[in-house]
């Protein structure tokens, strides 16, 4: 098992080349900031209420995008959610997609929109898996201090 | 007839002595029958007399012997039997009672003389008493006077009255003849008769002070008996005709404020004596009582104390009246230099503008004229025209600002300015004159030095400017070096500077900087006098016309105006010189210093907007869950009291006039602006309604013109830190408006 120090600069690393590779950015930091003995647990809940909010966006966006009139304001309102949510807690690869999309949908073109939604997709399990992989890290380094 | 033992009377020749024995027995039966009368009634009149069984036993005595008598009457002639036995009978009484009281008298008479004696005994007795009871009264009545002349001594505070009262009434309560004071002179060898009783202006006769008989009285604290030969009694002419009146002189303490210890009586040592001098009148067989000297014992004392109040007093109203006149003259004194003060001022401002209007004249048509064609004589000579001016002009502005600077006229501005860019200006200023003079200008300012600050950056560039440019003006060769950092507190301790101690706080910091030059140097000695005004350095006055010498005195005054401290050191000559300074400077917001456009720029203030929001109900509305949390995990950070909506309705049903703030997330649209029509509908009756602001991340469709149209009181950019949150809400609170121009 590793150390404590060890841990913390493996978490440092970790969070490190999210902010480099563009994951995350500074709203990310803001949000931390708003941790503290009154609100242990603000980042983890913001950010699953995040995943389960554009869990059920992307949902929408399919089922919309799906019907054969597809109402483009829907789309666009849904998509405008998606990037108010994503900016809010930082998670900056998916607001530049959704700001794409938002583009497209503007175009009213459909076949870019459905590619974007399979992007928006990827991106939303592929910052869900990262945010995992800190959550669980930040654990460890917690439940080292604590022991 | 029975024949009787009597003796057969006489012839008729023995008639006239019987005739007068007859007579005399009928007197005395008269006289002893009315004494017991007498007695009776004296006895009586009287109501004390003890012994009236004596008395009637006298009585029955004397009255039975002028019955004996009386009957003796009847014996005269032939008389019958019962004659002779009532005589005999009475003759046989008398007798017994006689010697019963004889018997009698000799057990009383003794008695009646011992009352004799105690009556003569209660009768001394009653002359003693009297007697004392006369001297009682007539101490009492010394006492009287005492007490009366005492309190007429001390219901006066005046010295002169004070000394006359008690003569005049020493004089009338002991009936003297004359009373006198000498008091010690000046020089404290003599005594100068200086207060008496009958002569109204004593003539001035002093007395050598170190007489026996003075140092006598003075030894002592009693009434002292003298003799009226000496000097001090000398002091009128003898007018008696059989012996001048005893004279008593008792010494009279007078008293300094400086005498009284606390704790302590007063010291005998350090002590000057008047000398009270009374004498009885003359032929008069007086002689000096006990308790007469005692009264002027007492009186000595009292005047004694009396004197003291009064010197103490007349010392008093002495300062009190010198205190007034320097009060006068203060203010006398004031108000010419305030007069004066005003006057320089007019004249100075006066001055100001007459100067400079010429002197502007003279310096732009000069540069004008530079600009013509010219010859290079007159080239020349328009440059030093120009030179020459811009010089007077300088001197003129260092006069009349170091004038300001001494009323304490001048107020140093307070602005957030560039640090850093004032550095780079001042040497970018100053390095061609370095360059021309083939010095190498250096300088190294601090990595922890804030970009900006906040203070006088037109009089700080000022007096950097000076500084440096005195090192270049004074170096002929070598390097200047500038540095500048934030001084820490430790290093304030620097014993070159004992009288400056700042005091760190958190809006402040304290701005050092160091110019060294390599050039000539300064006598240390000299160092003092180049602050002050005028002075030059007399060794470079020749070499250096230029300046006025008011440079670093003005310098210095901006320092100490911005509660810092400027010094120079060296070496000596030929070795370079250090001058360094330190002031202070206000540290901005960082909100001021990111220079956000959404906030108006307030010179300084900004530091002391609200910083605490404990408690602010705040009411959030935004359809997007995250957006909401976060907003909401951002307001309650900052320790506000947060409410969420996540509707229109929702939020028109909860607002209430209890929210101060409403954050209205208008990313959707037309909603948010029919949204805030609405709650100003519900609230606008209202004097404190909720403040609306709108959040939005959508730079192109919210505009502020569209917020203001619909009462929106502010409009706020997407993302939001929580710095920038903190000063949104205090920029709110104090304006109640905030506009970030999109």
């Amino acid at each position: 098992m590793y150390d404590l120090s060890q841990l913390e600069r493996q978490l440092a690393e970790f969070t490190s080349s999210l902010f480099d590779e563009g994951f995350l950015d500074d709203q990310f930091n803001q949000l931390k900031q708003l941790q503290d003995e009154s609100n242990p647990e603000f980042v983890v809940e913001v950010v699953n209420l995040f995943f389960e909010d554009a869990e059920r966006l992307l949902n929408e966006l399919a089922k919309t995008l799906a019907q054969d009139n597809i109402d483009f304001k829907r789309v666009d309102a849904h998509v405008h959610q998606l990037k108010g949510s994503s900016s809010s807690i930082g998670a900056q690869r998916v607001q530049k997609v959704c700001i794409a999309f938002r583009n497209y949908c503007e175009e009213q073109n459909v076949e870019g929109c459905l590619k974007i939604l399979q992007e928006i997709k990827q991106e939303c399990s592929l910052v869900k898996s990262k945010f995992e992989t800190l959550f669980k890290m930040e654990q460890q380094v917690a439940c080292r201090r604590l022991s | 007839m029975e024949s009787c033992n009597c003796i057969d009377p006489q012839m008729a020749a023995d008639d006239l002595l019987v005739k007068y024995q007859y007579m005399s027995d009928f007197f005395i039966a008269l006289a002893y029958f009315s004494i017991p009368l007498e007695l009776i009634y004296f006895v009586k009149k009287s109501a004390v007399f003890p012994y009236r069984w004596v008395l009637v036993q006298f009585g029955a005595f004397i009255v039975l012997c002028g019955a004996t008598h009386l009957i003796n009457l009847w014996t005269f002639r032939i008389h019958s039997r019962t004659v002779a036995i009532v005589m005999t009978t009475a003759k046989v009484l008398t007798a017994v009672v006689s010697c019963a009281t004889a018997l009698m008298l000799v057990h009383i008479i003794p008695d009646l003389l011992s009352v004799k004696t105690r009556e003569l005994f209660l009768k001394n007795k009653a002359a003693e008493l009297d007697r004392e009871m006369g001297l009682i009264r007539t101490q009492e009545e010394t006492g009287r006077h005492v007490r009366m002349l005492t309190h007429e001594i001390r219901s006066t505070l005046d010295r002169h009255t004070i000394l006359k009262t008690t003569l005049i009434e020493l004089g009338r309560t002991l009936a003297l003849e004359e009373c006198a004071l000498w008091m010690p002179t000046r020089t404290g060898l003599e005594l100068q008769l200086s207060y008496t009783l009958r002569q109204q202006n004593p003539v001035g006769f002093t007395v050598p002070i170190h007489l026996p008989v003075i140092n006598q009285v003075f030894s002592s604290n009693r009434a002292v008996k003298i003799s009226h030969n000496c000097p001090v009694a000398r002091l009128r002419p003898y007018a008696g005709k059989y012996m001048p009146g005893a004279v008593v002189a008792v010494r009279v303490p007078l008293l300094h404020l400086s005498n009284f210890q606390i704790y302590d009586w007063p010291e005998v040592s350090t002590r000057n004596y008047a000398l009270m001098v009374l004498m009885l009148p003359s032929d008069s067989a007086r002689q000096w009582h006990v308790h007469e000297l005692e009264l002027v014992e007492v009186v000595a004392d009292q005047v004694a104390v009396a004197l003291s109040h009064a010197a103490i007093l007349e010392e008093s109203m002495r300062a009190r009246d010198q205190l007034m006149e320097q009060n006068v003259a203060l203010d006398l004194a004031r108000r010419e230099a305030e007069t004066a003060i005003r006057a320089r001022n007019d004249f100075l401002a006066v001055m100001n503008h007459e100067m400079r209007t010429p002197m502007h004249a003279v310096i732009a048509l000069s540069s004008l004229l530079q600009e013509t064609d010219l010859t290079a004589e007159q080239r020349l000579m328009v440059e030093t025209i120009l030179k020459s001016s811009n010089l007077l002009a300088t001197l003129i502005n260092d006069v009349l600002d170091l004038s300001r600077l001494e009323d304490g006229s001048l107020q140093l501005e307070e602005a957030t300015f560039n640090l850093h860019s004032l550095f780079r200006e001042v040497l970018n200023l100053i390095k061609p004159v370095a360059s021309v003079k083939k010095l190498s200008l250096t300088s190294h300012l601090a990595s922890d030095l804030p970009t900006y600050a906040i203070g006088d950056e037109k009089r700080l560039m000022q007096t950097i400017l000076n500084v440096v440019g005195n090192a270049v003006k004074f170096s002929k060769e070598g390097c200047i070096s500038v540095t500048a950092f934030i001084a820490k507190p430790e290093s304030f301790r620097d014993p070159r500077i004992p009288d400056f101690l700042p005091v760190p706080s958190d809006s402040h910091f304290y701005l050092r900087v160091q110019v060294k030059d390599s050039g000539s140097g300064i006598n240390p000695q000299d160092i003092p006098k180049l602050f002050s005004k005028f002075a030059q350095n007399q060794s470079l006055a020749t070499r250096n016309p230029a300046g006025s010498g008011l440079g670093l005195a003005i310098c210095r005054r901006f320092v100490n105006l911005m509660e810092g401290h400027i010094w120079i050191e060296s070496e000596g000559i030929g070795k370079g010189c250090t001058a360094t300074f330190i002031v202070k400077l206000g540290i901005p917001d960082r909100s001021n210093e990111l220079k956000l456009p959404f906030v108006p720029k307030v010179p300084g203030n900004h530091v002391h907007g609200r910083t605490n929001f404990a408690g602010l109900k705040v009411l959030v509305m935004d359809d997007n869950g995250v957006s909401r949390t976060v907003t909401k995990g951002l307001l309650m950070h900052l320790g506000c009291d947060v409410t969420t909506a996540s509707s229109s309705e929702e939020c028109l049903r909860v607002v209430s006039l209890e929210h101060e703030v409403v954050f209205m997330d208008v990313c959707t649209g037309l909603d948010g602006y029919e949204l805030a029509v609405r709650i100003h509908e519900k609230l606008t009756k209202h004097q404190d309604r909720p403040l609306i602001v709108a959040l939005t991340g959508n730079t192109k469709r919210v505009t502020k013109e569209t917020c203001m149209r619909v009462g929106m009181d502010g409009l706020i950019l997407k993302p939001i830190s929580v710095d920038k949150m903190r000063g949104v809400l205090s920029e709110l609170l104090e304006r109640r408006v905030l506009f970030e121009t999109v």
